[in-house]
């Protein structure tokens, strides 16, 4: 029973890392700008599919391919935010919310006219035999992604606490004037924090693929679970992210093993509706915080 | 003035003979059929084989001299995947075009939707896609046929060999799609003909990542065998943690597993995955002596040298859908009661892409469990099984 719930729990945080990233994605815009910029999942279809560009179609080495495909994503997020975000600085929040999505939908565009419609797939970062755990198997690359995730979450943290870039990237989205008035860069703030979360998003994509294979149309979706998970955690709350995110992928897992698969996305949302109900602002943000926010 | 319209006469008279030759050589009137596909929207990967399928079929058609010298003229209309446009096309072909008959849709729901019209107008539909009640049941569709093979004849072609094999207890993986809830409903219901079990059933959606708990709890289950009915990435995902959790029991796909680039995504992992697939994608490893052989290697090589792309199952679907009303235009000429009648009574060992197709009034389809053969992957390529 035990190996049962072992495979079951590893499944879900693999699949939670994912959500994890993208959830985190969303928080750093929306910490630098309160944009929720819904192009998030089509960041990490980017990742996938780059990397296979670079690895298996130009078959450059490894780590050639990984710093070229992040490159890539923050070309992507920066020319985002310089083309459709910065020329309507002072737009209604909700108005720049839709561009997100228009920009969501372009980019698949151009996802599906280069790619075209069929999976890709590259091998895992490491051959081998997958890890035994108490009966439980774990493909190696499952804790790659687990890894990988974890380590984007540290130096996030370390970044955003101990850095001043980060430091200064929080006064933005505290209070932008007074921000301005410390002589931060605002506009360029807002600007990394683009390319920041497209690279982030691309990390987890890059990760993933060789488990989940990628095609041009998986961002949608991604943006969606990525999305409850930083609901559930609160908005804006890193630590709430990875919570939400590891949350949803085991709460799915779980569902599909110990009660249907035919359940398993009905019951993540059922718990994230509870959780709204009883604490609106999310897990881990306060009521105080709530009130602060522009959307 | 007078030497500039002299120039215009003498070419308009030379314009004006070569056209005349040009309908001297085809002197009798084209045999228009319409062709309702799916060329755009989320049903294009099936619409766009049957597409250029349809288009080469009227150009080699043509090039031979037509049907009995009446050179054929397919009208293609784009359904955009969706109904309703489906409809609006039917009728302008009807119409407008005045067509014989209409070879597609390309989906099952375009295809019902066009039931009750093509009854109405009393001219034949020779749909390409694969739902039962397209042709069921067959004395509401007097008009209706259509050339996919059965999903059911895919199972029992499964489970037939399933039996062979000693395997009785069987875990089911479903995608939550249409293709996939047909697929869990023929596997259910059929399992008692075969003496086959059931004792897991479990489903995944279209995007989602892994499936390694739903194989976990059919591991689990005491399934000799697990069987997969899904089109799209999810089959590779599947065969990729069924390889991953070393589950120790045969994977069995649907006849949605028929493309090379599902080998080549999945691997290593794909290594003893049993399908049964329609003989169109294993033709150069049949015998000299199957009757479809000859047809499918010149459709699949002249596909390949046109259009540098392989034409898959779909494609054969409009292949079949094509020839079988030329066949019936050869035979009877333009009559559209003629042509049904023929489609119904005269096709009878006929070969296609599909099958060996055998339409009498109670199947409009013709097609078997025999139209598939049993293929395990075997050294990154297809390999038949006896």
């Amino acid at each position: 029973m035990l190996t049962v719930f072992l495979q079951f729990l590893f499944s879900g945080l693999t699949v939670g890392a994912v959500y994890a990233l993208v959830a985190i994605g969303f928080n750093i815009t929306y910490n630098a700008t309160s944009i929720i910029n819904l192009a998030q999942g089509e960041f990490v279809v980017i990742g996938g599919l780059m990397m296979w560009f670079f690895s298996e179609s130009l078959k450059l080495p490894f780590f050639v391919s990984v710093a070229l495909t992040i490159i890539t994503a923050g070309i992507v997020g920066l020319l985002m935010e310089r083309l459709t975000i910065k020329p309507l600085k002072n737009a209604d929040l909700l108005l720049m919310i839709m561009i997100t999505i228009a920009v969501s939908i372009v980019l698949r565009g151009i996802l599906m006219l280069s790619f075209g419609k069929e999976p890709y797939v590259y091998p895992a970062f490491t051959e081998g035999e997958p890890v035994n755990v108490y009966g439980a198997i774990i493909q190696q690359q499952a804790l790659w992604v687990i890894g990988i995730t974890g380590f984007c979450i540290v130096v996030l943290f370390l970044f955003f606490k101990k850095t001043m870039m980060g430091k200064a990237m929080l006064a933005c989205a505290v209070n932008p004037t007074a921000a301005k008035l410390v002589g931060i860069n605002v506009s360029q703030m807002v600007m990394f924090s683009f390319v920041l979360s497209a690279i982030v998003g691309a990390i987890g994509g890059m990760a993933i693929t060789p488990i989940s294979l990628m095609e041009y149309d998986k961002g949608p979706m991604l943006a969606v679970k990525g999305f409850c998970a930083a609901i559930m955690g609160g908005l804006g709350s890193n630590r709430g992210a990875v919570l939400g995110g590891f949350l949803i992928g085991v709460l799915e897992s779980m569902t599909a093993g110990y009660i249907h698969s035919g359940s398993k996305d009905a019951v993540a949302l059922v718990i994230l509706l509870l959780i709204l109900f009883l604490k609106p602002s999310g897990l881990f943000v306060s009521k105080t915080m709530l009130q602060l926010r522009k959307f | 003035m007078k030497r500039a319209s002299g120039k215009f006469f003498v070419v308009s008279v030379a314009v004006l003979s070569v056209c005349l030759l040009c309908v001297n050589a085809f002197a009798k009137e084209p045999y228009k059929i319409g062709a309702l596909l799916a060329v755009t929207g989320p049903a294009s990967f099936l619409g766009e084989p049957e597409k250029n399928t349809a288009l080469m079929l009227q150009d080699q058609i043509n090039k031979t001299g037509g049907i009995n010298g009446h050179p054929l003229e397919i009208i293609i209309e784009d359904t955009k995947s969706d109904e309703t446009s489906a409809v609006l096309s039917a009728k302008k072909l009807l119409e407008n075009d005045k067509v014989l008959a209409i070879i597609g849709p390309s989906t099952t729901g375009e295809s019902m939707a066009l039931v009750p019209i093509m009854n109405n107008a009393k001219t034949p539909l020779v749909s390409c896609a694969a739902g039962a009640p397209i042709t069921q049941p067959a004395n509401e569709r007097y008009w209706i046929f259509k050339t996919p093979q059965y999903d059911t004849s895919a199972v029992e072609a499964i489970y037939g060999y399933m039996k062979k094999q000693g395997i009785s207890k069987v875990g089911i993986i479903t995608i939550s799609t249409g293709f996939g809830d047909a697929g869990k409903k023929a596997l259910q219901s059929i399992a008692p003909k075969y003496g086959m079990t059931i004792v897991a059933e479990e489903k995944y959606g279209p995007k989602d990542s892994d499936m390694t708990t739903q194989l976990t709890k059919i591991k689990v289950s005491g399934a000799q065998a697990v069987i997969n009915w899904s089109v799209g990435p999810g089959q590779v995902i599947v065969t990729k943690n069924w390889y991953a959790l070393r589950m120790g029991i045969p994977l069995y796909q649907s006849h949605g597993w028929g493309s090379k680039k599902n080998i080549e995504l999945a691997g290593k992992a794909a290594e003893g995955v049993i399908a049964p697939l329609g003989r169109l994608v294993v033709w150069d490893k049949l015998s000299d002596k199957n009757p479809q052989k000859a047809l499918l290697k010149k459709y699949t090589q002249d596909y390949e040298a046109r259009y540098k792309s392989e034409p898959g199952t779909f494609g054969g679907h409009a292949y079949d859908s094509i020839m079988m009303l030329v066949d019936a235009l050869k035979k009877v000429g333009p009559d559209k009661k003629k042509i049904r009648d023929y489609m119904e009574t005269k096709i009878k060992n006929w070969p296609g892409t599909g099958g060996i197709f055998n339409m009498s009034k109670n199947d409009h389809c013709g097609l078997d469990k025999n139209a598939f053969e049993m293929v395990v992957v075997k050294n990154g390529d297809w390999s038949l099984l006896k």
